[in-house]
């Protein structure tokens, strides 16, 4: 039990730390940002006091508006206090599934960096169904879900086969691959199969109601099972990668892609099938998220989700386990980012710099080593890609 | 000019690598530093080239302390070197390489290469090496490549030149054109540190031989003593030099290759039309010069290349054209040159590094599941076979030395019902111990009754364990011959050369 | 067919000739389906007008007027030509001469006769408008290279970029003076790229996460400041001025190539030294070897006394100053005013700029100028109501790209140690 302790203060000590780093210098952005703390700048007591409740009230506003709200308790009891807290599961939903996308493409020595266009994919071909069709309710999720599940490996499993075959690097095909399904989604909403009826503007219809994931905790929340579904994903992947013999595969290939291919591994079928898997789970989130809270398909349907994955899976660790928590802590910031913007001054793009930051810190320990005066801070094998050649 | 040092010591984390090592090289004089892979020696130049700084200890040039930290202060001692491993940029010129870190320019800084192209065409008439000082370097044969290299550090005038293993990629002839290179550099003043660890040349050389062992100077030697005392000193006890072989039956022909070309993607053969058969209970030895096809047609018959014409039969099946685990599966073994980059996984486990060529297989997995229980009793039953020398077999790869590194490619590639194996440079960067162990397994192979292909560039591994040697030269084999040729007649061989 | 051709020739080839030799079968191909769709096929009647004149050039070429379809059977006829000559010259082992340059020359135009029927096409508005929205593309490529060649991986050039447009806006709004603007955006860019080499040099951070990673980090900043201060303070933090044309003397005034070339912003003109000092410092200079040297085999430039991080740190530096000031082009370049992301990707067509022009100066400037043009003559075929999604030759330059990176030009080879971080003693 103490050793398992020690384990988890250890692999946990890092990324709490760089949260905390992160934290401190957005601070100082925010602080130094505004106008009011700005024009006190001569009478320096007034300048921290007002510069500290500046940011002390950014942050309290970002964790009001994702864990609980007294406000929102007050009256209709503690559950209803909990919204942002289920508003935030409803936004990790997503993020959890495409960074699981980006994790497993790291365990196998792939940096997929098309989570997003794999997500649109994802979400085009589960709205489709979804709107297309009527039929009993069980088997349309379970057909909308599979629509953007196999729509969405297939663009992916593109990039594996072109990986495997002409050696073209993973991570510029997937780039030029986001921003052609980005241009893709804003030229298919245009068409007469998505456009909705009676409308110009680049929206597609509603699923209908049979293709709807249900609620979990009834109409007031938009909690939904996709959460349920996320998290059966990571299992999934944390299962694939350490007891079968695929996962074995995919490791060993991206430990030593060479020593795997002596030993009689294909790494081109590794390839494939890696890029495919990632995009399935990409394109999972993609349908989970219009099936789930969406309903309709918009040209910004995939907001940030991404790219965040990146940033949730390079927080993660690439593990399972670490890509949940870090979708849902991001999950949180996103969420709480929005009251944040709402009740105080400072915009939701604060989230960004919070995130960009704590991953910045995450991948140069040396530096946060250096910062808290730790000596033996643990590090884990750093993730790595391999340049354009490798 | 005359370079010394005194209580040179370095450390790596637990490794002493120098342990208080005290050496000096007069004006004009030879000296071999002798040691078998691993002793430090590699360590010790570093560090006197700027590359590495030592824990303690300081350098003398011609009596004088001088504080070397970077190769610029080599430099401008008087201290050049020739690395191992070529330090010359493949895409660029060979006058280029020249100049590189020693540019003089005209207006806005351009480059300005007439004194120097005039300046290196000069000094290669003096040791009537012909060079083309527009050639690109990738395009020039290895022993070209050298001689760019020891021109380099005599055009800035190096008065100490150091050599790091320089014969490991030469053919004997080329080695013995390198000696009398050396010995015109000695005539001219020049003092030479040449680090070897073969016994034949050092005798040959030098004027007088420091033994490394462990990190420490064990002895000094004369060149006139004998190569047995040689090795002793170095190994740190007695060496048998030429393994045990019993004569033996061989048997039917298993590996038959014939009509064999690999070519590189653009279309280049690196390999071509090569025909050869082994025979069970044979050891068929490949010898020639580093990169004249031999990796290539190792890899090409365990299908790890694209290009690949012609046939490979093993026992009566065609072998070319099936993807890599099959041709595992049909009964070869294949230990690759690099164990680093090709033979182990350095992040995972002993235990798991022992079954990524049978990770499919019962017992190891049933269906996609992996059994751990089963995987870790056969890695404890490996790990004890094979004298692996690790804490825990959950332990990583990288954690082990390079001889318990190599055995546990052995260990996982012996394990499967064979025919053949093929083995690759296998006691390249080894220590002796390790070297005997190894050879003791390929000839038990062989004594088992398979077919054994050995590639290696150690003429004196070929000698000691082939049963008939093919010399590789330009992609082709020139002739294969019985082993008991003369060492001469291998090297006109490996030179291409064949009457 | 095709395939058979391919067959017929490809064998005893060298590669470079079965590259072209594919190439020109495509061009064949296409020239081929152009010549029967629109050269044959098609029955509209229409005039195609094409201009090449702005209005101020010395001497003014009149408009030329043709009919759609006689225009697209000479065109089309004259790319299936192009394509067969330098077919057969592949063919008896000469280089393909004119050949590919005639035939998509032709198809091009033969493209446009069909597209523009009735319509006027502006050819020489066209290409400045190209070259315009190419400039972004241009110094982003350049920065990647000034990277890339020294082997660190540059994947936050569009931070840069980002950084140098929104220092440039808004210092020129606050000082009112483009000047400053244009100071302050190369030191935008090098501050990122001192945060990239801090990261990737001293604390040996994966190149291409950290690329990323600045990113998101400037983009959020941008963002971020941009709603704080610049929405609601418009008029002293955005209302920046922005530079005028300047028009050279005399060559300014050569017809066509005048006002494409030499009556721009002063930030194009910079982009002309610029890519000219790269090209002749890279080959022909001490610091170009050394750097060639230290992006292909480090360990040899530190043998020779190069601090092989030192110098790559220094030319990342100088990387962010290219890009930062390309950044410069969105606000005082252009609109004077920052909007949100406005960069829009820019950096990473850059990147692909980079990649398709093989890392070579001349080769990036030449993709960044053909992605410019697909650019524009997708804005312009949408202005004319050309029945082409935009949004599908908006993709072009990403399609480019994935089709260079998988061989299909050619093998794409990258600087030998980019993106590897280097440190004595680690094996090479």
């Amino acid at each position: 039990m103490k050793k398992f302790l020690d384990r988890v203060l250890g692999t946990a000590l890092l990324p709490a730390l760089s949260f905390v780093m992160a934290f401190f210098i957005s601070g100082f952005v925010i602080a130094l940002s505004d106008s009011k703390v700005l024009k006190l700048i001569h009478s320096p007591g007034k300048f921290i006091t007002t510069a500290l409740s500046t940011v002390g009230n950014a942050y309290l506003a970002l964790f009001q508006g994702s864990i609980y709200d007294p406000n929102l308790a007050r009256g209709k009891g503690f559950l209803q206090g909990l919204y942002p807290l289920s508003e935030t599961i409803v936004t990790a939903t997503p993020l959890i599934l495409t960074g699981l996308a980006v994790a497993l493409a790291f365990q196998s020595g792939l940096f997929n960096i098309g989570a997003q266009g794999q997500f649109i994919f994802g979400a085009i071909s589960a709205s489709y169904v979804g709107f297309h069709f009527i039929m009993n309710p069980i088997l349309h999720v379970f057909l909308g879900l599979l629509a953007g599940v196999v729509a969405a490996a297939l663009w992916a499993g593109f990039v594996g086969l072109l990986k495997a075959r002409t050696g073209a690097h993973e991570v510029i095909v997937t780039i030029m691959m986001n921003y052609i399904a980005g241009f893709f989604i804003l030229w298919i909403l245009k068409t007469t199969a998505f456009l909705r009826p009676h409308r110009i503007d680049p929206i597609a219809p509603e699923v209908n109601i049979s293709a709807r994931l249900p609620h979990l905790a009834g109409a007031n929340f938009r909690l939904h099972a996709g959460i349920l579904i996320s998290l059966l994903a990571a299992y999934f992947v944390w299962w694939l990668l350490n007891r079968t013999t695929i996962g074995f595969r995919f490791r060993a290939v991206g430990a030593n892609a060479a020593a795997a291919k002596t030993a009689g591994i294909s790494v081109g079928a590794v390839t494939i099938s890696t890029m495919a898997l990632c995009g399935a789970l990409a394109g999972l989130g993609g349908a989970v998220h219009v099936l789930g809270s969406e309903y309709a398909l918009t040209a910004d349907i995939a907001g940030s989700f991404g790219f965040d994955a990146i940033t949730v899976a390079l927080l993660g660790r690439a593990k399972p386990l670490g890509t949940v928590f870090a979708a849902l802590l991001f999950g949180a910031l996103r969420t709480g980012g929005r009251t944040m913007q709402s009740n105080t001054t400072t915009p939701l793009d604060i989230v960004l710099v919070i995130q960009a930051l704590i991953v910045l810190f995450i991948a140069a320990p040396a530096l946060v080593r250096f910062v808290f005066r730790i000596k033996n801070l643990k590090t884990q094998d750093a993730m790595t890609s391999k340049g354009w050649n490798g | 000019m005359s370079l010394e040092l005194i209580g040179i010591t370095k450390r790596f984390g637990e490794l002493v690598a120098n342990d208080a090592i005290d050496l000096k090289v007069g004006d004009g004089e030879i000296l071999a530093i002798l040691g078998e892979n691993g002793a430090g020696k590699s360590t010790l130049m570093n560090i006197v080239y700027g590359l590495l700084r030592p824990d303690s200890g300081e350098i003398k040039v011609d009596g004088k302390v001088v504080a070397i930290t970077e190769p610029n202060d080599a430099l401008a001692s008087g201290i050049g070197m020739v690395h191992q491993h070529f330090m010359l940029i493949p895409v660029f010129t060979v006058l280029e390489n020249i100049i590189l870190g020693h540019e003089e320019t005209s207006q806005f800084g351009k480059l300005n290469l007439t004194q120097a192209r005039e300046k290196l065409l000069s000094l290669a008439a003096n040791f009537g090496f012909e060079i083309d000082p527009d050639a690109i370097i990738e395009d020039l044969p290895v022993g070209v490549q050298q001689r760019v290299e020891i021109l380099k550090a005599l055009m800035y005038d190096a008065k100490v030149l150091i050599l790091d293993e320089p014969t490991a990629v030469l053919t004997p002839q080329e080695t013995d054109e390198l000696i009398e290179v050396i010995k015109r550099l000695r005539t001219q003043g020049t003092s030479i540190i040449f680090i070897s660890h073969k016994l034949r040349e050092v005798k040959a050389l030098a004027d007088r031989i420091t033994v490394i062992r462990r990190g420490k100077v064990v002895a000094t030697a004369d060149p006139s003593a004998s190569q047995e005392e040689l090795a002793s000193l170095m190994v740190g006890r007695p060496v048998n030099l030429v393994p045990d072989k019993t004569s033996h039956e061989i048997g039917e022909k298993v590996l038959e290759v014939s009509g064999l070309t690999v070519s590189d993607p653009t279309g280049r053969a690196l390999v071509s039309n090569i025909s050869f058969d082994v025979r069970a209970g044979e050891i068929l030895a490949v010898a020639g010069v580093q990169g004249n096809g031999q990796s290539e047609l190792a890899q090409a018959l365990l299908n790890l290349e694209d290009h690949v014409n012609g046939s490979i039969k093993l026992g009566t099946q065609e072998v070319v054209g099936l993807s890599v685990r099959h041709t595992l599966d049909a009964g070869i073994a294949y230990i690759p040159e690099s164990r680093e980059l090709d033979g182990l996984i350095s992040s995972f486990s002993i235990a798991d590094n022992l079954i990524l060529d049978t990770h499919r297989e019962k017992p190891y997995s049933r269906g996609i599941l992996i059994s751990d229980s089963a995987v870790e009793s056969d890695a404890e039953v490996k790990v004890k076979e094979f004298d692996i020398r690790a804490l825990s077999i959950s332990d990583p790869a990288s954690s082990l030395s390079g001889g318990n590194k190599q055995k546990v490619v052995l260990a996982r590639e012996l394990s499967r019902p064979l025919k053949l194996l093929v083995a690759c440079q296998p006691t390249r960067g080894l220590d002796v111990g390790s070297i005997e162990f190894v050879h003791e397994r390929i000839l038990a192979e062989r004594d088992a009754g398979r077919a054994v292909l050995l590639f290696s560039t150690e003429l004196d591994e070929v000698l000691a364990l082939a049963d008939r040697i093919a010399v590789m030269y330009a992609g082709k084999i020139l002739e294969i011959v019985d082993a008991q040729v003369t060492r001469e007649k291998l090297g006109l061989l490996m030179a291409g050369i064949s009457q | 067919m095709k395939s058979t051709l391919a067959k017929l020739s490809l064998k005893t080839l060298t590669a470079t000739q079965r590259r072209q030799t594919r190439l020109l079968i495509v061009l064949f191909i296409l020239s081929l389906v152009e010549l029967k769709a629109f050269g044959v096929s098609n029955h509209a009647h229409a005039k195609t007008t094409f201009g090449f004149t702005l209005g101020r050039e010395w001497v003014i070429i009149e408009k030329w007027m043709i009919d759609s379809r006689t225009g697209c059977f000479i065109f089309s006829s004259l790319a299936v030509l192009g394509s067969l000559v330098g077919l057969a010259r592949v063919r008896v082992k000469k280089g393909p001469g004119l050949g590919i340059g005639l035939a998509s020359f032709s198809l091009m135009m033969g493209f446009l006769c069909w597209a523009a029927a009735g319509k006027f096409i502006p050819i020489t508005g066209m290409l400045q408008g190209s070259l315009l929205l190419a400039v972004p593309l241009v110094f982003g490529s350049m920065s990647g290279l000034l990277c890339e060649r020294s082997g660190v991986i540059n994947i936050a050039i569009e931070g840069q970029l980002l950084a140098g447009a929104f220092a440039s806006g808004v210092v020129a709004s606050l000082t009112h003076k483009t000047t400053w603007g244009l100071l302050v955006a190369p030191l935008a860019g090098a501050l990122i790229s001192t945060l990239l080499a801090t990261f990737a040099i001293k604390f040996s951070v994966d190149q291409v996460i950290l690329g990323f990673v600045l990113n998101v980090l400037v983009i959020g900043l941008t963002n971020f400041l941009y709603k704080k201060l610049l929405i609601p303070y418009q008029s002293t933090w955005n209302s920046g001025p922005s530079f005028s044309h300047i028009e050279i003397p005399i060559i300014g005034k050569i017809p066509i190539i005048g006002p494409i070339f030499f009556n721009q912003t002063v930030i194009v003109y910079l982009m002309y030294i610029i890519v000219a000092t790269i090209t002749f410092s890279l080959f022909r200079t001490k610091w170009g070897l050394r750097t060639r040297a230290i992006g292909e085999h480090p360990s040899a430039a530190d043998s020779v006394g190069i601090d092989v991080n030192k110098l790559r740190f220094r030319n990342v530096v100088i990387a962010g100053l290219v890009s930062g000031l390309g950044g410069a082009y969105f606000t005082v370049g252009s609109v004077g005013t920052f909007g949100k992301e406005m960069t829009a990707g820019a950096g990473f067509i850059a990147l692909a700029a980079l990649i398709f022009g093989k890392w070579t100066p001349m080769g990036a400037l030449s993709a960044a100028l053909l992605f410019g043009f697909a650019d524009d003559l997708q804005g312009t075929l949408s202005i004319i109501g050309v029945s082409i999604p935009s949004e599908f030759m908006l993709m072009v330059p990403y399609i480019a790209t994935i089709i260079a990176v998988s061989g299909l030009v050619g093998r794409v080879r990258a600087p030998k140690a980019d993106g590897i971080h280097y440190s004595r003693g680690e094996s090479h």
